[in-house]
């Protein structure tokens, strides 16, 4: 039993544009239903706004356009996977919420070559469920949205 | 002396004691563990520094002893016995016993604790095997300050003069009350300030949850209910008031400091000074107290080298000997305001009549029209100072300009009053806090923005039948003429990206929101002003930081969040936004009246600002420039020796102003603005930093500057810009432009 403990790990599981995603559920403070959302002019794509953490303004990442998949339809309401990191904490915007599972480590898989290509830097790991694929995101790496260009302009 | 600060060091003395009697007691038990050694070295350390900022040279002396013993120890040159642990035990004790006559009397004991450092001494004699051991005590580089450099009854007048001798001081009492020490201790606690920053967040979400209640409450007819909302009310606004009193210090926090600087400086230059604080008591937000600290301390400065006459000639000038600074703290208008004012001798309106003319800020027709205050407003120029020679204390032409920058960052102010004989006085005029702040909320480009009341300076309604001057448009730039002025316009829109929308109040009254960013004055238009309220402001994630254009975030009174739009950041990016409209024409106004020093002989002309290699600034007439253009750094192309860029269908030669063109353009930014030059059919860039403004300037006609490719000069924003020779650059850098525009 203790040495199965060491290799289970406990993920927070939600979908992005049909795609399984896990994160650690010891890098998720909470989960939210859709917030109430201020957008901001000028920043980076990704950040889709501010949303109001009690009383914390909380940038709000749009995961889709992290993880360069499809647009959502633009009425389909968000739900915020809010994670820690170093200095804060984000929103990731995900499509809907899962269960919270548990894998084994030693069966991780790489990832498939024709999948995510634009965002494979971000998967810790492939695990392959009965029913479908789950990629684990890593915590930090996607909650960490590429900086802001200072007077971002586009080229004449 | 400070009370405060006593009070402060004693308790924090205290807690390092009592850590230290642990600490020794581990290093007895073990004694090989350096990280003990370590907290020790530094409490001793902390202590000596500490004491000594306070005056306090006994308590120093000793510290000061017993920190050199550790050192050995740190090194690893002695060892950790019992005799050694007993000796610095002894020292915790007597530091004790002496902070506790500190606490009671306000001075340190008279005693000279020789006894204890001289068995340091033997100590460290012993350990080392040398010889000296007996004569340690002698050996302890004595302490700069003579012990007790006369600790004053009065804490609010401190008399600081170099005649100043050390008085004795009286014995206190052997013994104090215990009780006296549980009183101190027990009053004030010490708090983690992120605790007082997340108090302030769970009151803030208090007040939005009050607000809603009450506003159910309006819609109930239940009596109960609308008591307990109306309670409910009650509370949160005292806890609200009491939460942010936490964030507050008195300024006598920082003002504690100067007396001493005070006394050094007029024993340095043999001046005799009196320091007198006036409501001292006066709060402020701790972020606010630190901004200050470094600007007060300039002023104070300056009031005693330049301010203050020398003995002799305060007695030739029938004053009393000693000069009085006056430090000055108090509330008005929902502002604090900060005055440090001097009995001496006044500025030299004369000598800074001179510098200006040297500096050729002002000719000598244009110096003598100059009034006292505008010539006390060049003070507040860079590197303009009067001081007959540099000291090293003040003088070195960084000073009031640096002072008048630091307290602006914070949304303050700064004047200068000066009377002939009679004295200066320096106001600084700062907002209580900066973390709540008054804000106007407006609604444009469909969301709403918070605006700092600090950078407001009115609003504008235009309708389309009320006969007032409307918008103009000067090229592409709307423009409004408000009372002579034509102050540029800025739109959210535009700014954001969004297609302009032509301004005409005939489709619908304009609401514009006149703010002022340093020297800069423009008009923002927005759909609708909505109400000024008290914001609490919340930093940016770092995602979004490097965002000038807003300084941060608020939740209004809905729960929702508003960006708070930073005014100086929205000009700065409103002057690239019309810079890159080609050609902007709008024309500015010049600096506020005192800023401006007209230049006899001196032709106005239209001038765009930009900068170049090493960040200075320079300007060009607008006449010569043809347009502007971001270029992209890739579109940058060689074409043997030089530089080019393909722009509308020919190729532009580039100029670069900010370093040598063998750079490569990976060295550019993504995109690097270029001055487009024509002459004939044949055009030419110059590539430059950064497109700054465009100003209506007074241009001297005379050469001042004899560096190459630069002639005449011009005074803006208070700054002496030189102009770009635009025919000299060429003929040395491109000379072939010329002859191929001829042909």
């Amino acid at each position: 039993m203790n040495t199965e403990t060491e290799t289970v790990r406990q993920l927070c599981t939600f979908t992005v544009d049909g795609l399984l995603f896990g994160l650690d559920v010891t890098a998720v403070q909470e989960v939210l239903r859709p917030q109430e959302m201020t957008p901001v002019p000028l920043a980076p794509e990704v950040v889709r706004g501010l949303i109001n953490l009690r009383g914390q303004i909380v940038t709000a990442l749009d995961l889709r356009r992290r993880l360069g998949l499809g647009l959502a339809p633009r009425d389909q309401p968000a739900m915020n996977v809010v994670v820690r990191h170093d200095e804060g904490v984000v929103s990731l915007l995900v499509d809907e919420i899962g269960d919270v599972i548990e894998v084994d480590e030693a069966t991780a898989e790489p990832l498939p070559e024709t999948l995510l290509a634009d965002a494979r830097a971000l998967i810790d790991g492939v695990y392959q469920l009965p029913e479908r694929l789950l990629l684990v995101l890593d915590a930090r790496r996607t909650s960490a949205a590429p900086a802001v260009e200072p007077d971002r302009k586009d080229t004449p | 002396m400070d009370d405060e600060a006593l009070k402060e060091f004693v308790i924090e003395g205290r807690e390092g004691l009592d850590q230290l009697d642990r600490e020794f007691l581990a290093l007895e038990a073990d004694p090989t563990a350096t990280g003990h050694i370590a907290i020790v070295f530094r409490t001793f350390h902390t202590i000596k520094g500490s004491a000594g900022f306070l005056g306090l040279g006994r308590l120093e002396k000793l510290a000061h002893a017993a920190e050199n013993v550790l050192v050995e120890l740190r090194d690893g040159r002695a060892q950790f016995t019992r005799d050694l642990a007993t000796c610095l035990l002894a020292v915790v004790d007597r530091l004790r016993q002496s902070l506790t006559t500190l606490e009671a009397s306000g001075v340190e004991g008279s005693e000279a604790h020789d006894d204890l450092i001289a068995w340091l001494g033997r100590i460290q004699g012993a350990e080392r095997g040398a010889p000296e051991g007996q004569t340690a005590p002698a050996t302890l580089p004595r302490a700069s300050a003579p012990p007790n450099a006369a600790p004053s009854v009065a804490p609010s007048a401190e008399t600081v003069s170099p005649a100043a001798a050390a008085r004795p001081v009286p014995t206190a009492p052997a013994a104090v009350a215990p009780a006296e020490h549980a009183t101190v201790a027990e009053s004030n606690v010490r708090v983690d300030v992120g605790l007082l920053d997340r108090l302030m967040n769970i009151v803030g979400e208090l007040v939005l949850v009050r607000n809603q209640i009450v506003q159910f409450g309006t819609h109930r007819e239940d009596p109960a209910f609308a008591g307990a909302a109306q309670r409910l009310n009650l509370i949160t606004t005292e806890l609200q008031e009491q939460v942010m009193k936490t964030r507050m210090q008195p300024i006598g926090s920082v003002w504690s400091k100067l007396p001493r600087v005070v006394r050094d400086l007029a024993i340095a230059c043999g001046k005799q000074v009196r320091v007198e604080m006036r409501g001292k008591e006066t709060e402020l937000d701790r972020t606010i107290l630190d901004a200050i600290k470094d600007p007060l301390t300039h002023i104070v400065r300056n009031a005693v080298d330049h301010g203050l006459e020398s003995p002799q000639a305060r007695v030739d000038a029938k004053k009393p000997r000693t000069g009085t600074l006056v430090l000055r703290g108090y509330h008005e208008g929902g502002q604090v305001i900060v005055e440090v004012s001097d009995d001496g001798a006044g500025l030299d309106l004369n000598a800074i009549r001179r510098r200006a003319i040297e500096r050729r800020l002002v000719t000598e027709e244009g110096a003598a029209r100059l009034t006292a205050f505008e010539l006390g407003q060049l003070v507040f120029l860079p590197g303009f100072s009067t001081a007959a020679k540099v000291t090293n204390l003040s003088g070195r032409g960084v000073g009031m300009d640096v002072v008048k920058s630091n307290v602006e960052r914070i949304g303050g102010t700064v004047d200068l009053h000066s009377q002939p004989g009679q004295g200066t006085t320096v106001q600084i005029r700062i907002p209580l806090t900066l973390a709540i702040v008054p804000a106007l909320v407006v609604h444009d480009a469909g969301q709403r923005f918070a605006i700092p009341q600090a950078n407001l300076v009115e609003l504008v309604h235009l309708e389309a039948d009320s006969g007032a001057p409307g918008i103009e448009y000067v090229r592409e730039a709307p423009v409004v003429r408000l009372r002579g002025q034509l102050v540029p316009i800025v739109t959210l829109r535009a700014l954001f990206g969004a297609a302009p929308r032509r301004l005409d109040a005939a489709h619908g009254p304009i609401n514009l929101v006149i703010l002022q960013a340093n020297d800069r004055r423009f008009a923002l238009v927005v759909d609708e002003i909505r109400d000024t309220q008290e914001i609490v402001v919340k930093p940016l994630g770092k995602e979004l930081k490097a965002l000038s254009t807003f300084a941060g975030a608020t939740i209004m009174g809905d729960g929702k969040v508003a960006l708070i739009l930073d005014v100086v950041g929205l000009a700065q990016q409103s002057g690239l936004a019309r810079a890159r409209g080609e050609r902007a024409a709008a024309q500015v106004p010049g600096a506020p009246s005192g800023q401006v020093h007209e230049v006899e002989g001196s032709e106005h002309q239209t001038l765009l600002l930009f900068t170049v290699g090493g960040g200075s600034t320079l300007a060009v007439p607008l006449a010569r420039v043809a347009r502007l253009e971001d270029v992209h750094r890739e579109r940058f192309e060689r074409s043997g020796d030089r530089w080019v860029v393909q722009s509308r269908g020919e190729l532009l030669p580039i100029i670069s102003l900010v370093g040598p063109t063998t750079a490569t353009p990976a060295e550019l930014p993504v995109t690097a603005p270029v001055i487009v030059h024509s002459s004939g059919t044949r055009s030419i860039g110059f590539l430059v930093g950064s497109i700054v403004d465009v100003v209506n300037a007074a241009v001297a006609a005379e050469r001042c500057n004899e560096r190459r490719g630069l002639k005449g000069a011009t005074v803006v924003h208070g700054r002496v810009t030189d102009l770009l020779d635009v025919d000299a650059v060429i003929a040395e850098q491109a000379p072939w432009f010329e002859r191929e525009a001829d042909a």
